[in-house]
């Protein structure tokens, strides 16, 4: 009898907090599978976000930090100069990332730091209750825009991967969806790939994670998927935007 | 004749069922008799003998409650 699938070693026995259907657990065991099959799990650092994700630090069997709101990359900057035979990542949603954290992951990856970022893109708060996002898109209904996003007053959503993709220092830019079985896969895949480009020393890389809130967009877990591909994916097309095997 | 065999760990299964909605064979469902420590429905297999061991509900199960084993 041979095991296909099981609970990854990178996850600590300790039981998810998040909503039913939230997809943070699955990017979790993403992240946490990579770091066991690269076995770099007793050198991984990482830096846990404020947001749903504020508790990642007692999800991953790694060392883990916590940093204040949006400056993973600042603190993760620090670990990595101190400590360069480790491998550091940050785990950052779109709250934090997008909005409040925007100079720091701009700045870390100009300057190339050899840092792996998660950046988790639902889309909207959900740890505060549902309040409208940078990435929150056109006439999606948040609880500080009940009407939905009115792109006259807050403009479009904002693109990360694209922005950074500009950035001759972010050398691995990917953006992937967990939304089926198979985009599970190929973000594995991404995710793997920006751990390695941080092994090979190559600079800054980022692997942006369309994920669901099944409980701030007011839908069932399986809805929620499903407007996740209709609606997101037009929206923030899956592709790699960079790639460092590729571009020297 | 199966394939695979699946294990559930119901006590930390919140009845998302998103392994139910991505199960090939459709022999996952949540167990209306059974309420879990977390207040849900758990999920289990209504069909063990169905099971081609793909792994999906496993992959996509948020909560790593599920374990698949090739027969």
């Amino acid at each position: 009898m041979t095991i296909v699938y099981e609970k990854s070693k990178g996850l600590t026995d300790a039981q998810l907090h998040y909503c039913p259907g939230c997809t943070h657990g699955v990017i979790h065991k993403l992240v946490a599978e990579v770091l066991v099959e690269l076995n770099i799990l007793d050198d991984a650092i990482g830096v846990a976000p404020v947001g749903c994700s504020v508790l990642a630090y007692d999800y991953f069997s790694c060392d883990m930090q916590e940093a204040s709101h949006g400056r993973a990359p600042a603190v993760a900057t620090g670990i990595k100069r101190v400590l360069p035979e480790n491998i550091v990542f940050t785990y950052q949603g779109d709250g934090d990332l997008a909005s409040i954290g925007t100079a720091e992951i701009v700045h870390a990856a100009h300057r190339a730091e050899k840092i792996t970022t998660i950046f988790v893109n639902n889309g909207i708060y959900g740890m505060t209750g549902g309040q409208m996002a940078p990435t929150t898109l056109v006439g999606q209904k948040a609880t500080t825009a009940p009407l939905g996003r009115d792109e006259a007053l807050c403009g479009k959503p904002i693109k990360i991967s694209e922005m950074l993709a500009t950035i001759d220092g972010a050398r691995f830019v990917e953006r992937v969806a967990v939304n089926t079985p198979a985009n599970i896969r190929k973000a594995k895949k991404a995710i793997k790939k920006a751990f390695e480009c941080q092994i090979k020393g190559e600079g800054f890389a980022i692997v942006e994670v369309l994920s669901t809130c099944p409980t701030n967009w007011g839908k069932t877990p399986v809805n929620a998927l499903k407007w996740l591909e209709e609606n997101m994916i037009p929206y923030y097309p899956l592709q790699n935007f960079r790639n460092f095997e590729e571009v020297k | 004749m199966a394939k695979g065999k699946v294990t559930f760990n119901e006590d930390i299964c919140k009845g998302c069922e998103l392994c139910v909605s991505v199960c090939p064979k459709k022999i996952i469902s949540l167990n209306k008799n059974v309420i879990n420590k977390k207040g849900y429905n758990p999920a289990y297999v209504t069909d063990q003998d169905e099971c081609i061991a793909c792994g999906n509900c496993a992959i996509m199960c948020p909560d790593s409650v599920i374990k698949v084993e090739r027969l």
